[in-house]
């Protein structure tokens, strides 16, 4: 007897909560339905501009498409991939890419950290540091690199003199870092001042009082606790900094084998009109962005910015 | 007494660290400054400053209805790309802040992806895709690019804002009486618009900023922005570049933005780190 009563109670407790269940399950559906009905718009725009386009690049790779002879394109399979990658231009354009990529962010994250510290450390003028070292990222690309091109212009230049450092590879090579570097630095900085304040005070202190130096402290101390800011930081800069096109645009048009990857597709596209090797050079591009992107995750681990927070 | 000096020490140390900073962030913006009221006598002396500064350069861009077309279509484009990403990004990093759906991570995972999009490998589709459907050289042709590399930018920015807003307060508002939109009006709009306005300064710059897509997508003044319109500033070879015209042109579309990020400084620093560095 004993036994069904308690049966009973527990059907009945049962379907109290398969009702609560049911409500709060209805409540979470409705919950589901709002959030993905307000994510759609965005999500639809994103995927149509970007999605459909890289599809779309990559079936054309496939073809030989001249935009001068629309009518006769031909499927050559892997045809455009061997024409660029056999191609010198090609690969003088990745090699100077790849340079230019790691020098300015590797002088970017040093000068960054400075700033960085300065910024937070300062004493005096505090407000003034940190509003006018956002000048650079204020100031639109292309505006600071024709003030570069201009400074370094024989004749109307104030650091050219009688010199024309635009008309040579290397010497166009540094100042292209350096306007791309002068441009980055504050936003590196920002990053890693966020990270810095992070930091304990207590710590640094306590470290402090048992004799360690100051870059000891920074070292032992800041570095490993800001890293996640640092990784992120880098590789923003990195995936960023491949892709380097308004500087060179400005400062020499790729002039002395100073073209970066996103130029040489740019001319290939803009200048000769070829899709099908446009497409490839894209996909390329792309698939190289992929990879420094996965090293980087894989190697660092460099978590994504919004990851264990949602 | 030693402590003191020992202070001033530090105060005269830290002021030269700060002048350095100073003369880092404005140098090449004097120097354009400079450039764009040097008279054609002096232009080519090569000195820093001006010796007698005219206005002429900027009488030139100002009656020259190329600058004028470009300058309109930059402050249309990037107004109207700027507006859209905040709607949709709005909507979207509210549902990503506070709501519980399947697919929340892939969202996050693919406006992280955009965002590091090389946008080269879509000025070539774009191209082709625009030039068919008839969208090649006008304002929706580089508005749509512009939405979609801002929405990244926007969600980001929004949802880390929005996941500091204290929505308790809602909830309270509505057991002391309020109706969900006096709730929402009162309560919530007055606790998200410092966001949505930081977001929306954010991305009207990286909107301006664009040269790539704005070369790429145009071949006329129709829709070419001030940034491509520069670069095109006639003159065959690079010595006739009309370097005053173009100098003064640089300073027209950088000044407005310097002098609204200096005002918004503290907003905008909140902003930028806000998306990169909790994770």
């Amino acid at each position: 007897m004993s036994t069904t009563v308690a049966k009973q109670d527990v059907t009945k407790q049962d379907e109290g909560v398969d009702i609560a269940k049911r409500r709060a399950s209805e409540g979470k559906r409705a919950e589901q339905k709002l959030g993905m009905l307000l994510c759609a718009p965005a999500v639809v725009v994103m995927l149509a501009v970007t999605a459909y386009p890289i599809l779309y690049a990559i079936y054309l790779s496939f073809f030989k498409a001249d935009l001068r002879t629309p009518d006769a394109n031909e499927f050559v399979g892997l045809g455009n991939y061997i024409t660029v990658l056999s191609s010198p231009i090609w690969w003088s354009a990745f090699g100077i890419t790849m340079f230019i990529t790691v020098v300015s962010t590797s002088l970017e994250l040093a000068l960054g950290m400075l700033l960085a510290i300065v910024m937070h450390r300062t004493i005096v003028g505090r407000g003034l540091v940190r509003t006018s070292a956002l000048v650079p990222y204020a100031i639109v690309t292309v505006v600071a690199a024709f003030s570069w091109r201009f400074a370094w212009t024989q004749g109307i230049g104030w650091l050219a003199g009688d010199s024309a450092p635009l008309t040579e590879k290397w010497p166009s090579l540094w100042i292209i870092i350096l306007a791309e570097v002068w441009k980055t630095v504050p936003f590196m900085a920002l990053l890693l001042m966020a990270g810095l304040a992070l930091v304990p005070e207590d710590l640094l202190k306590a470290a402090s009082m048992d004799g360690a130096t100051a870059w000891q402290r920074f070292w032992k101390i800041t570095v490993p606790l800001i890293k996640p800011a640092i990784l992120v930081a880098v590789l923003f800069r990195t995936l960023d900094a491949f892709r380097i096109f308004d500087n060179i645009y400005v400062l020499t048009s790729g002039a002395n084998d100073t073209s970066s990857v996103s130029i040489v597709a740019y001319n290939n596209l803009i200048r000769g009109l070829n899709l099908g090797i446009g497409s490839t050079m894209a996909v390329l591009i792309f698939i190289t962005i992929a990879i420094i992107a996965f090293l980087f995750i894989k190697l660092f681990g460099a978590a994504a910015p919004g990851q264990g927070r949602s | 007494m030693s402590a003191q000096t020992e202070t001033t020490g530090k105060k005269v140390g830290w002021t030269a660290v700060n002048i350095l900073v100073l003369l880092y962030a404005f140098i090449p913006v004097v120097w354009i400054i400079s450039l764009s009221v040097k008279g054609d006598d002096t232009l080519n002396d090569g000195n820093f400053l001006p010796r007698n500064p005219t206005s002429e350069a900027y009488t030139t861009i100002f009656n020259n209805a190329d600058f004028l077309r470009a300058l309109g279509n930059s402050i249309g484009i990037c107004l109207i790309s700027t507006f859209v990403a905040l709607v949709l990004g709005t909507m979207a990093a509210y549902a990503i802040a506070r709501l519980d759906f399947p697919g929340k991570t892939a969202i996050v995972a693919m406006s992280l992806l955009i965002s590091m999009f090389p946008q080269i490998a879509l000025v070539t589709p774009l191209f082709k895709i625009e030039t068919a459907i008839g969208l090649f050289d006008t304002w929706p042709g580089l508005i749509l690019p512009y939405i979609t590399f801002a929405l990244p930018l926007g969600i980001y920015t929004l949802s880390a804002f929005f996941r500091e807003i204290p929505w308790e307060l809602e909830k309270a508002a509505k057991m002391d009486g309020a109706t969900p939109y006096q709730a929402f009006r009162k309560v919530i709009a007055p606790l998200a618009m410092p966001g949505v306005f930081t977001t929306a300064i954010l991305v009207f710059i990286a909107c301006w900023n664009d040269f790539l897509f704005a070369i790429s997508l145009t071949s006329t003044n129709r829709a070419r922005t001030v940034p491509a319109a520069m670069s095109y500033f006639t003159g065959a070879t690079t010595f006739e570049k009309p370097t005053a015209a173009i100098a003064a042109a640089a300073v027209v579309i950088t000044i407005p933005i310097v002098i609204f990020v200096l005002l918004f400084q503290r907003r905008i620093v909140a902003g930028l780190t806000s998306g990169a560095v909790k994770g």
